[in-house]
């Protein structure tokens, strides 16, 4: 394989001397090696020391201080943490975020099956309702949420015109502490696109033989959805569960832009939350406490996952 | 016999009604998630008496300009916002690109004493929520100086990303180690392997990268709303959010604005829709 350790091989035999000499040139190439390995490494080794590893450590003492950035650090222990515990808008931030994933979360998932299913067959149709599913996911960002804050508008906006031509008047939307969090969820649903095509290829990996055996045996379409595709796909709606999970407890761009966390925190997700005491409040102790929190449970999460479904994150990783 | 062409006529009907039941679904549902995009250029052509009928129209009439006037006349310099975007986003996907192709090169080709462990280290990385690192971070740059320049949302981009060096190593990986072999012989070094037998190979993952990137760092609101203040700095992203923040919001102009800021990502998933896919389905990342 590798030219020193064949050309070792051959001259091993060969006198002492030359040997002493070959030693020394292939330490020498060794050395080469590793230095290169660690300069073409470099740009991540650095960032990974200045930004994640750095940041890492400091966050914790932070989050056993008080600061406000303009007055001296003061270390209080875990006053943060049991200050946390006994604050109103930390439990109500939990609720609205717990209520958001269990409410988009499953129903988004059906809804990416259920198009999956539908668009996996290979034609021009298929593939063009592909992207018309696919498209709004990949349009995220602030001009997604201004959009939907336009739709949700009670007067004018499409949705409620919608309900009105039957004979429905809608609610308020993001103006009413109701339906502010289920227009959210709602509009999340816009977005499975992605998801959509994680199941697609799922779907597209169940060996073929497996349906052919199921319809010999006189498996109709729904037995052979239920005894087939969702046990083999079980895995990978495992992990798109995981990673909503996840991704819920970090929201905060579409409710900072669309309700400011309002009306009367109906929108306070837990990301709002630790933005606004960081960055409007600036207790940086206390939101490094809340980002600590989060840490441990997205870490809890992260751990459930890979022991439950270490197959496929390995699968994953390659190798 | 005739009871089996019964059963198979039953099982064509059933088909039949299958198909177009699947269909008719497909297209119900395609409506239901093209109408929002639809409506938001709708409105953008609207007068702002139009925009405000009940019902409203479908079809602009008269189509006007006056929303995209409002957002390029207005007291927000919305020009000086894309300006931003696109100097931010450029040299973002640039530094992107090029450091996480030097480090998956590593990763994937080279032999060096840690590149296990490291690895490792960049898989658990991604694993650690911004959130835990957003405050340190922040002081980092306000200690630099750095608050209030481009520079917080360009340079960690130099660094490499870990999830697009993972992706890059990936088909790095896939490259057969002969053809490596080969050029070493000829004298080559790793750069110029890298440049001129592994590169000119990799433009699929190369795109798939660059089309994250750009997608990430033009939808960028965190970063552009913790580091910038200045009006005249403010990227289109954070320009939105002010101008939909306004107490009686101009909603064509807003629309019209949101349409602006969507035309790159749509134009660019027109082109490039395929490599979109790859990356979704070999990270499981959204958007």
């Amino acid at each position: 394989m590798d030219q020193s350790s064949i050309s070792t091989a051959d001259l091993a035999s060969k006198d002492a001397a030359d040997n002493q000499l070959l030693i020394a040139s292939r330490k020498k190439r060794k050395f080469k090696e590793n230095l290169e390995g660690y300069l073409y490494a470099a740009p991540w080794l650095i960032g990974f020391f200045v930004f994640t590893l750095t940041p890492f450590f400091s966050s914790i003492w932070y989050s056993l201080n008080r600061w406000d950035m303009v007055t001296d650090i003061k270390f209080i222990g875990f006053q943060n943490y049991t200050d946390m515990f006994k604050n109103d808008v930390f439990w109500k931030s939990n609720s609205v975020t717990i209520r958001y994933v269990l409410m988009a979360l499953p129903a988004g998932l059906v809804l990416a099956m259920l198009l999956a299913l539908l668009v996996n067959k290979q034609n021009k149709i298929m593939m063009f309702f592909r992207s018309i599913f696919f498209l709004p996911s990949v349009a995220s960002g602030v001009a997604v949420y201004v959009l939907w804050r336009w739709i949700f508008n009670p007067e004018f906006g499409l949705i409620n015109y919608l309900l009105s031509i039957f004979g429905i008047k809608g609610p308020n939307w993001l103006l009413s502490s109701d339906w502010a969090l289920p227009a959210m969820v709602i509009m999340s649903f816009w977005g499975v696109g992605g998801t959509m095509l994680i199941y697609l290829a799922g779907l597209q990996s169940v060996p073929q033989h497996l349906y052919e055996a199921a319809e010999i045996d006189g498996a109709n379409l729904m037995q052979r959805f239920w005894s087939i595709t969702l046990p083999m796909m079980s895995s990978t709606i495992f992990f798109t569960m995981v990673i909503g999970i996840i991704g819920g407890l970090q929201s905060f761009t579409s409710s900072f832009v669309m309700t400011g966390g309002g009306p009367d925190y109906a929108t306070y997700f837990y990301g709002l939350n630790l933005y606004l005491e960081a960055f409007h409040n600036f207790r940086m102790g206390y939101a490094s406490a809340l980002a600590w929190v989060l840490f441990v449970v997205v870490l809890i999460i992260t751990l459930v996952q890979f022991k439950l479904a270490g197959r496929w994150v390995y699968y994953e990783a390659g190798e | 016999m005739t009871s089996a062409i019964a059963a198979a006529r039953t099982k064509l009907v059933r088909n039949g009604l299958l198909g177009f039941l699947r269909y008719g679904l497909m297209i119900l549902l395609g409506t239901m998630f093209i109408i929002p995009l639809y409506w938001m250029i709708l409105t953008s052509f609207k007068t702002s008496g139009e925009a405000y009928l009940f019902p409203p129209s479908w079809f602009p009439h008269p189509v006007s300009l006056e929303g995209y006037q409002a957002i390029w006349g207005g007291i927000i310099p919305f020009n000086l916002f894309i300006v931003n975007s696109i100097i931010i986003t450029s040299l973002s996907v640039i530094g992107t690109v090029a450091s996480s192709t030097l480090v998956a090169y590593a990763f994937a080709r080279l032999r060096w004493w840690g590149r296990n462990f490291w690895f490792v280290v960049l898989l658990a990385t991604m694993m650690l929520p911004y959130e835990v690192v957003m405050i340190p971070i922040y002081i980092i740059f306000r200690k630099l100086g750095w608050l209030d320049t481009f520079l917080p949302l360009i340079v960690p981009n130099f660094l490499g990303n870990a999830f697009f060096i993972f992706l890059i190593r990936q088909f790095f990986l896939a490259f057969p180690k002969e053809l490596e072999d080969a050029a070493r012989v000829d004298g080559a070094n790793s750069l110029r392997i890298l440049w001129q037998i592994i590169l000119p190979n990799s433009m699929p993952v190369m795109l798939t990268v660059a089309l994250f990137s750009f997608i990430g760092s033009w939808n960028d609101f965190l970063g552009p709303l913790i580091y910038l203040h200045q009006m005249e700095q403010m990227t289109v992203a954070v320009g939105l959010s002010m101008f939909a923040g306004f107490r009686s919001p101009n909603w064509t102009a807003i629309m019209a604005g949101a349409t602006i800021s969507l035309l790159p990502i749509m134009l660019a998933f027109v082109i490039f829709q395929r490599y979109f896919v790859k990356g979704i389905v070999l990270t499981g990342i959204k958007g």
